[in-house]
């Protein structure tokens, strides 16, 4: 809502410093966005009369002026204009002068003769035809206004308001006017202030001869008045009036149509006119659209109504989507002769729904929808008309024609300063918030206060509270510390991400966001195959586009294009990981489900296979989490993520049996999917798992006091053979006195058999009765190599 | 055999002075103290000494013995300290050359300041909570007093998964879960990712994060909100933090206020971060509505509570001073390395 100040103070007056009243009006809760000073880019720009025209020496097209601009002598000015003659009065742009746009005019030399300035058109003074229509566009503004030579451009041609824009909130639609926001500045500083009472006198005559209104859904029109106005004269309005318009940024177009747009800001009813000669029959029929109607519109769009769509019809058609738009054949003309005025009020909702489905959003509409007050569509078909007796352009009828008011009562609410001051925190005297309420025009009787029917936001006594508050001054409210016991800790789960994050950047890795909806190709994108129900994913219905259309089933595609993006922006290694979510479908019409997924993703700085599953060991190691085993991972291991991962080299991990996380290389394909030219490396870890399978509970063990005896054993075995198959036998063959078995070398190659490999492992042994003697050592040694020669390894 | 006596002593002396090294220093001694040396073999003499020169030739000999063998000692000492001087000097390194640890990772920006201002209120009292992103039109809008076809619906443009299932557009969402699930005193912080159909620019993303705040108890008024505000952007923000609360609409909240802070940029003076105002605009806060508070079930005659919400995104630009909030969803380490 852009507010002409010149036009608030008809209404109230202000003595404030634009900036101050700003600043207050903000602070009362009608928020100013920002104000323009109208013209204040423009400086020194006179009027200027032309004293003389002469042709210029060197040129066809220009002319020497001489001008009268206020000054002892007249100034010379060339121009390139044709459309200036003696006498004129014209805009001067002086030298040193500036205009919109940044643009400075300085003295100089045309074609070889002086020009100490310029002739302004109305593009130059960052004007239209619709300011002054009386204008041509391209050309000199010659003025036709009462003003005087040398007076500055901006008084002479009421180019002096400021435009203050309020982001108004939706529950207050009784502000997206000039007479709403004139009772919030009254109020806002103490002011008087009175609502006027449009009055006219009309011309005598039945309305009922002219038009029969006949409301058929009532839910949806709460009250429709219907004013005629007879040998209208169509023209331009008068400036004042057009200077109102652009200072709150509507065009003029002629006055009747202005007239309805001027009650809208003034009033916040929205209006319409029609052309009388175009409503069949003098009827007004608010009715719904019935199937398979449809209407053009004033923009000049055919649309389609349907039967849940208010519209008002004459007495065959439709003649205008109600509170949305007119249509375009019963619209005022420039050879309108009568015009029927509406003003009504239709429910918020069904306007929103309408517009919403129409597609179009209109000055109306947008106030309809946040529900407008019956009781105001009277004073403003009687402004409109007043108006028009005031502008001279037609004949008003004395009376108007009402569908009536249905409710007549008038709405209350609990006033409680006691509990008002509880629930606030403060201390304020009953009669200081009957004086705040007074001022809004809310009325106290006893323990009620009669809320105005404009007031549409007001329903309970904490509303009431809210008034109060905001002009005793949200920031005069002291500050009370709650007070109470409250102990608060993070719960298991978040103190389990706590614990991961911490885990994987000690691990040296960079934390991502990313987003969780993604294109449905990412799945084509990890190979996921034809079937996986991972391709089943919540698919918003009205997504931004393709990309960001569904609900990521996995975390893994994310993490793939965060490393793709990195190594194309060629950062030369990346190890990432991401605390994020997947959205798994469950039933139909149920929420899905949303388990916590990590992720990682690593390639250069020397990463290989054993870098990634090096990181997990060590998070299961942190978490404590029990019987961690890492096996080769087949199609079945329960991630369909699978077809990602280089099928040599990728394994699941289980713990206590159930898979809990995959890691591996990704495929070569995947990765040329990505654009990725290096080995990269990724996991992902079922966080929601951990938390189930909890952690092994930490005791002390004694630390010995026996020394421990240690036997290094070398062997021969085939390649196929996992080593954590041999660490297994190894372990059952020493025994009780097994302390550590560590792998120290794995080697293929010279002076080993093709399909063999050669693997060493250092045993540590120690028993806690007393010192192992050799002879306890290498007996358990000698099992060991049983042990292994029975599976054909052959010891060294 | 007195003077003999003395003049070893003398000589073991003299010859000390010159001494430079261990080695040497063990030949000295050998010499000297040695059961072959100097010593030893005129104490081999005192056999042939009288009853009573014996003890008194012993006496010096001994007293000789004991000064050269002080005397070695003390040289060994100076020898081992300045060899460890030379050894401490040759070893001196270029400490300006860069340290070798692993490299650790970081936390996203935001996760940092996620964390910090969970602490914050974990600090006074509240619990954690989360809700699911995935919703029900019911937990974001209805309970929340926002019926269908409210026009508070066209400011939080909402992606739909269903008639009745949507991406959540606020968190408050956990407000109606969480006071249908738990009886007051409630004190929760929920912060989570929600979802508005925005296209992604240097100041808007279809997903971003919120984190909410909610008190309800017996008695709680407008004035613990204010100062509840005001201990947590002074914990967050130090303690010269200002804050300002503004009259604003919210259809879950009355009264309802934007939240405004001190400009970071200019201290209040006005500049171009905060188009002249002096403010950033920082979050929206309020009562709890009583038909919020009635729609999950707890009586606003007996109770009373406030909420507020702020962007996460929006604190952390503005603590790094980061211009473009496609950053934080980018993950350039070249930005990640930076926090």
């Amino acid at each position: 809502m852009n507010l002409s100040m010149k036009w608030l103070a008809d209404y109230v007056k202000v003595d404030k410093p634009v900036k101050q009243f700003c600043y207050d009006l903000t602070m009362t809760g009608s928020k100013v966005e920002g104000y323009e000073v109208e013209g204040e880019d423009i400086d020194k720009v006179v009027v200027g009369k032309l004293l003389s025209v002469t042709p210029h020496e060197n040129s066809d097209h220009l002319v020497v002026c001489s001008v009268d601009v206020g000054g002892t002598e007249p100034i010379q000015i060339v121009t390139g204009a044709n459309n200036v003659k003696a006498g004129d009065l014209v805009p001067v742009a002086l030298d040193g002068s500036t205009l919109p746009n940044g643009v400075h005019i300085k003295k100089g030399k045309l074609r070889g003769v002086e020009s100490n300035g310029m002739l302004c058109s109305l593009g130059e003074l960052g004007l239209t035809k619709h300011d002054f229509p009386y204008a041509i566009e391209d050309g000199i503004f010659i003025l036709q206004e009462d003003c005087k030579v040398g007076d500055d451009i901006r008084d002479a041609i009421g180019l002096n308001d400021t435009s203050v824009e309020f982001e108004i909130t939706s529950n207050r639609p009784d502000c997206l006017s000039v007479i709403g926001l004139a009772r919030e500045t009254a109020a806002t500083y103490g002011l008087d202030f009175t609502e006027p009472e449009p009055k006219y006198n009309g011309i005598k005559g039945d309305v009922r001869e002219y038009l029969n209104v006949t409301v058929e859904n009532e839910t949806l029109c709460k009250r429709y008045i219907g004013g005629i106005v007879k040998n209208v004269k169509i023209g331009p309005s008068p400036r004042w009036l057009r200077e109102r318009l652009r200072a709150s940024g509507v065009r003029p177009i002629n006055n009747l149509v202005d007239i309805t747009n001027y009650v809208m800001l003034e009033y916040g009813q929205p209006m319409h006119a029609f052309d009388a000669r175009y409503v069949s029959g003098h009827e007004i029929h608010v009715r719904n659209a019935k199937e398979g109607e449809s209407i053009t519109t004033l923009d000049g769009v055919v649309r389609e109504l349907s039967p849940e769509m208010l519209v008002i019809a004459d007495a065959e058609k439709p003649v205008a989507v109600a509170g949305v738009m007119g249509g375009e054949y019963s619209g005022i003309m420039d050879d309108t002769v009568d015009v029927i005025f509406e003003s009504a009020c239709f429910d918020g909702a069904s306007v929103r729904r309408t517009s919403k489905k129409l597609g179009m959003r209109t000055d109306s509409s947008a106030r309809f929808e946040k529900g407008l007050d019956p009781h105001g569509c009277m004073p403003a078909i009687l402004r409109a008309l007043e108006l028009v007796e005031l502008l001279g352009c037609g004949e008003p009828l004395d009376t108007v024609i009402d569908s009536g008011l249905r409710h007549r009562e008038r709405k209350t609410a609990d006033f409680d300063p006691k509990w008002i001051n509880r629930f606030l925190g403060t201390d304020i005297p009953r009669e200081e918030m009957v004086k705040y309420l007074e001022r809004i025009g809310f009325e106290v009787v006893l323990n009620k206060v009669v809320v105005p029917s404009f007031r549409v936001d007001i329903e309970c006594k904490a509303d009431v509270a809210e008034e109060v508050a905001r002009f005793y001054g949200y920031n005069n409210i002291p500050r009370a510390e709650l007070t109470g016991v409250a102990n608060a800790k993070l719960t298991p789960s978040q103190q389990l991400r706590r614990k991961l994050e911490n885990a994987c950047t000690a691990l040296g890795l960079y934390q991502i966001e990313t987003f969780s909806f993604i294109s449905p190709k990412y799945y084509d994108k990890i190979n996921l195959s034809a079937d996986s129900k991972l391709r089943k994913s919540v698919t918003i219905r009205n997504p931004l586009g393709e990309d960001t259309s569904v609900m990521r089933t996995t975390v893994l595609p994310s993490m793939c294009e965060v490393l793709s993006r990195n190594y194309n922006l060629r950062n030369p290694e990346a190890a990432l990981f991401e605390l994020g979510t997947e959205y798994i479908p469950t039933e139909e019409g149920k929420l899905p489900y949303e388990p916590d997924r990590l992720a990682i993703g690593i390639y250069g700085g020397g990463a290989d296979f054993y870098s990634v599953k090096g990181i997990v060991e060590e998070i299961f190691e942190m978490l404590g989490t029990e019987e961690v085993e890492y096996e080769a991972a087949g199609d079945d291991c329960g991630f369909d993520e699978i077809t990602m991962f280089h099928p040599g080299r990728v394994a699941v991990v289980r713990a206590q049996g159930k898979p809990i996380g995959i890691l591996g290389e990704m495929h070569p394909d995947v990765a040329e999917n990505y654009g990725i030219g290096t080995r990269v490396y990724c996991a992902k870890i079922n966080v929601d798992m951990l938390l189930e399978l909890g952690s092994a509970a930490k005791t002390y063990k004694p630390l010995p006091k026996f020394p421990a005896a240690t036997r290094d054993i070398s062997l021969v075995c085939d390649d196929e053979l996992p080593v954590a198959k041999l660490e297994k036998l190894i372990s059952g063959a020493v025994g009780s006195v097994l302390e550590k078995i560590r792998l120290f070398d794995v080697y293929k190659g010279e002076q080993i058999a093709d399909g063999k490999k050669s693997v060493a492992f250092s045993i540590v042994m120690r028993s806690a009765e007393g010192t192992l003697t050799d002879e306890q050592a290498d007996a358990a040694l000698k099992r060991v190599k049983k042990a292994l020669a029975e599976i054909g390894a052959e010891v060294r | 055999m007195k003077q003999a006596l003395e003049k070893i002593e003398l000589a073991a002396k003299a010859e000390l002075e010159k001494i430079s090294d261990s080695a040497e220093l063990e030949n000295l001694r050998v010499k000297f103290l040695g059961k072959k040396g100097e010593l030893t073999a005129i104490m081999k003499q005192m056999a042939a000494l009288s009853a009573e020169e014996r003890p008194i030739i012993g006496q010096i000999a001994n007293s000789v013995r004991s000064d050269i063998e002080a005397a070695v000692t003390k040289k060994a000492a100076e020898l081992k300290a300045e060899a460890s001087k030379r050894k401490l000097i040759e070893e001196r390194l270029d400490v300006t050359l860069p340290g070798k640890a692993p490299k650790l990772g970081k936390l996203h920006p935001m996760d940092v300041v996620m964390h910090e201002i969970e602490d914050i209120f974990i600090g006074m009292g509240f619990d954690v909570v989360s809700g699911p992103e995935v919703e029900y039109d019911y937990y974001n809008f209805e309970a929340l007093n926002i019926p269908p076809d409210h026009p508070a619906r066209d400011t939080q443009d909402t992606f739909f998964i269903t008639d009745n299932i949507l991406l959540r557009s606020q968190t408050s969402s956990v407000q109606v879960h969480v006071m249908e699930d738990r009886k007051p005193p409630i004190r929760i912080l929920s912060p989570g990712r929600v979802y508005r159909s925005d296209a992604i620019d240097a100041t808007h993303s279809p997903i971003f994060h919120q984190i909410e705040c909610l008190v309800v108890d017996k008695g709680i008024t407008m004035a613990n909100l204010v100062d509840t505000l005001n201990m947590f952007l002074k914990r967050l923000y130090g303690e010269d933090a200002k804050i300002r609360l503004r009259p604003h609409h919210f259809p879950f909240t009355e009264p309802s206020a934007e939240v405004d802070i001190v400009c970071f940029n200019c201290g209040g003076k006005g500049c171009s971060m905060c188009k002249g105002e002096g403010y950033v605009e920082l979050l929206g806060a309020g009562m709890v509505h009583p038909k919020v508070l009635a729609n999950c079930g707890i009586d606003p005659e007996v109770y009373s509570g406030f909420a507020f919400g702020l962007g996460l995104e929006r604190v952390t630009m503005g603590k790094y001073g980061i211009n473009d909030l496609r950053l934080l969803y980018e993950n350039d380490l070249r930005f990640l390395e930076q926090f």
